[in-house]
């Protein structure tokens, strides 16, 4: 395989239950993404975009194939190296936000800092800078329930962004904003990338996959289009 | 993760439900404090019993007849209950060092009951006992104020009479004025010679509600002649309690005559028995109490368990975003290990305090003494139930794939 590759995947594929009721969520998906580039990823509802991010993002297991991740097989990693893998190198921003509910918002950015064993003074300071960069100084006490939907997700982004991972990985990221919050989010995601980050987005709206230079399109657990859209 | 943040994580997983949390820590609590508690109360009853038999004394052996003592009292006369009837003449035999060597004192004993008056105030006395004056060294009654009657005073009938304590201060109000003063026993005047020293109750009657007079002035002004109550036995050493009872069981059984085919109609309780017997009693009421306990410890560590696996069910999605942010199993496992715990150990803290200060007081008339080793038993106890109870719902969160807790509703 090429040196570059951060990202690597072969044949993929993965199934959910067995016998008859078994879903074929992804059928064999190769692909390659090099560090450094934007790639968006559109198809239908149930095409089986979120069972491949979640590969990517080491919090599932594919069914067969393998995947690479930066040089090492993902499936050879132990618990522990894949947890320090997912701490590490990747930030994930979830559809849903998925921050702890009754932690503050500095609290939960300082999250994955505190797993990845920084000393105190130094998470509450990258916290602070991450929480800053989202925009949200004035809300870092407060907790999930009380801020909006937008702030919600910007506060995910902000802890996605803390531990300063190489790949980013979001799941339908503005699919809650409205116009002015899909902008901010998605200018922040095009800084990342400027900075060097590899950034793999899905989406739904096409003015959002217009951001990225490479568009895939899933379609029934497949790769059916695989093209860059801007140099 | 420094074990500080991590015990930040449980402390605030724990008041992040306070109600939840206090209540579990009240059900360790009440296991904890119940174990001391009932284990203290258990031991304590223990010591007291044993303090009281033996200030009775140890070497004592009480001899009664179930064949004819107090045959007149009862009104049943006949030959064969007559025959077993305890005599004056059975007390001095035992007193023989001859036939009785092992024996070193002897002291005959009839109750009668009466009523004392001093003045214008009167007291009826439950228990007079007529006696010789070896009675009182060797039943452990000392005489406080004044003195004892004498073998003279005895032999001449003398009548001097000893009160108890509650005796004398009932007529005399102070019981130091009580000695030199005279007081009518039923018709007959008494000079107080002295006033015993308080003991505590052995049982349902009060002890110091008692006179006690020599046995012949008792006899001619009271009882009459009729068969002794009993017959009080000292063995000469605590260890040769045995051998003086079966030298005094021979002894009467030859004296009276007893067929060798027929049970001994003569009832002696051995001090050392009894003392035996109620300390095996309090040792397994003490075991009882402690069993008791333990249950209700293990119930709180159900709770510790119950308690848990709710927080680790409702918590599975926050454990996914946990483990999809980089926490590794064991990180996870810390921070439920150390919630439960927690809940455990200050549980177990409340607990011991609660039953620090509950010991300190009389409880259903017993003086509760604290086992240090239930203390730190109770204590090691809800730690591990704390450990155990909490590991199993803790491992079976810290076990999931992300994506799977994530996904948990
Ligand atoms: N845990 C699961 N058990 C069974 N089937 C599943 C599971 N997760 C996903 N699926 C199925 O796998 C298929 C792909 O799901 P996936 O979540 O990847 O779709 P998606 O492309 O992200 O759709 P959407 O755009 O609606 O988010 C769907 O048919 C879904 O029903
Ligand atoms: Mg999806």
């Amino acid at each position: 395989m090429a040196a570059d590759a951060l990202i690597e995947i072969r044949d993929v594929t993965k199934r959910y239950g067995s016998g008859e009721t078994a879903v074929h969520a992804l059928r064999g998906v190769s692909l390659r993404v090099e560090a450094g580039e934007y790639v968006a990823v559109m198809g239908s509802s149930g095409s089986g975009k979120s069972t491949l991010m979640n590969i990517l993002g080491c919090l599932d297991v594919p069914s067969r194939g393998e995947y690479w991740l930066d040089g090492s097989n993902v499936a050879r990693l132990t618990e522990d190296q894949q947890a320090l893998v997912r701490g590490r190198k990747i930030g994930f921003i979830f559809q849903s936000f998925n921050l702890i509910p009754r932690t503050t918002a500095l609290a939960n950015v300082e999250l994955p800092l505190t797993y990845a064993h920084l000393r105190r003074t130094e998470r509450r300071k990258r916290a602070a800078r991450a929480l800053a960069l989202v925009g949200l100084s004035d809300r870092a006490d407060h907790r999930p329930n009380e801020l909006s939907g937008g702030q919600q997700q910007r506060v995910a982004i902000a802890r996605a962004l803390a531990t300063g991972p190489r790949i980013l990985l979001a799941d339908e990221p503005t699919g809650n904003l409205d116009a002015h919050s899909t902008d901010e989010v998605l200018g922040m995601f095009d800084q990342l990338n400027a900075d060097g980050r590899t950034v793999v987005v899905i989406t739904h709206e096409h003015d959002v996959a217009a951001r990225a230079r490479r568009l895939i399109q899933v379609s029934d657990g497949r790769i059916v289009a695989d093209e860059v859209t801007r140099r | 993760m420094t074990p500080r943040d991590l015990m930040g994580a449980a402390l605030r997983g724990l008041s992040a439900n306070k109600l939840r949390s206090l209540l579990t820590v009240l059900g360790v609590s009440i296991g904890v404090g119940a174990v001391i508690v009932l284990v203290a109360v258990g031991n304590g009853s223990g010591k007291a019993v044993q303090a009281r038999l033996e200030a009775m004394g140890t070497n004592l052996l009480t001899v009664s007849t179930t064949g004819g003592g107090g045959g007149f009292a009862r009104g049943q006369a006949g030959p064969s209950a007559q025959q077993y009837s305890l005599t004056l003449a059975d007390a001095a035999a035992l007193a023989d060092d001859r036939l009785a060597p092992d024996v070193s004192a002897v002291a005959p004993v009839m109750t009668s009951s009466g009523t004392a008056t001093s003045g214008d105030t009167s007291y009826t006395v439950n228990q007079v006992i007529g006696t010789t004056p070896e009675y009182m060294p060797a039943t452990n009654t000392p005489v406080e104020l004044g003195q004892s009657f004498t073998q003279q005073d005895v032999d001449t009938s003398q009548r001097v009479i000893l009160l108890g304590q509650t005796a004398a201060t009932e007529l005399f109000t102070r019981p130091a004025t009580a000695v030199g003063q005279t007081i009518k026993l039923g018709a007959v005047d008494f000079v107080v010679r002295g006033v015993l020293a308080s003991k505590d109750s052995t049982g349902f009657s009060d002890p110091n509600a008692t006179a006690i007079v020599p046995i012949s002035t008792l006899r001619a002004t009271q009882a009459g002649y009729g068969p002794l109550n009993q017959i009080v036995v000292q063995a000469a050493d605590k260890d040769r309690v045995d051998t003086a009872q079966a030298e005094v069981t021979q002894l009467l059984t030859a004296r009276h005559q007893v067929p060798t085919d027929q049970t001994s109609p003569f009832r002696i309780a051995n001090s050392a028995q009894i003392l035996q017997t109620s300390q095996d009693t309090a040792a397994t009421f003490t075991a009882l109490l402690a069993t008791v306990a333990a249950i209700s410890l293990v119930v709180g560590g159900i709770g510790v368990t119950n308690i848990m696996l709710v927080t680790v069910t409702e918590r599975t999605r926050e454990i996914g975003i946990r483990k999809a942010l980089g926490a590794r199993r064991r990180t996870i496992l810390g921070q439920f290990l150390i919630e439960a715990t927690l809940l455990s150990l200050i549980g177990g803290a409340v607990g011991v305090a609660v039953a620090l200060i509950v010991t300190r007081f009389q409880l259903a008339g017993v003086q509760p003494v604290l086992v240090p080793s239930s203390i730190g038993l109770a204590l090691g106890v809800s730690a591990a139930v704390g450990l155990f109870f909490g590991s199993m719902p803790a491992h079976r969160a810290a076990g999931l794939r992300p994506i799977d807790a994530l996904r948990h509703e």
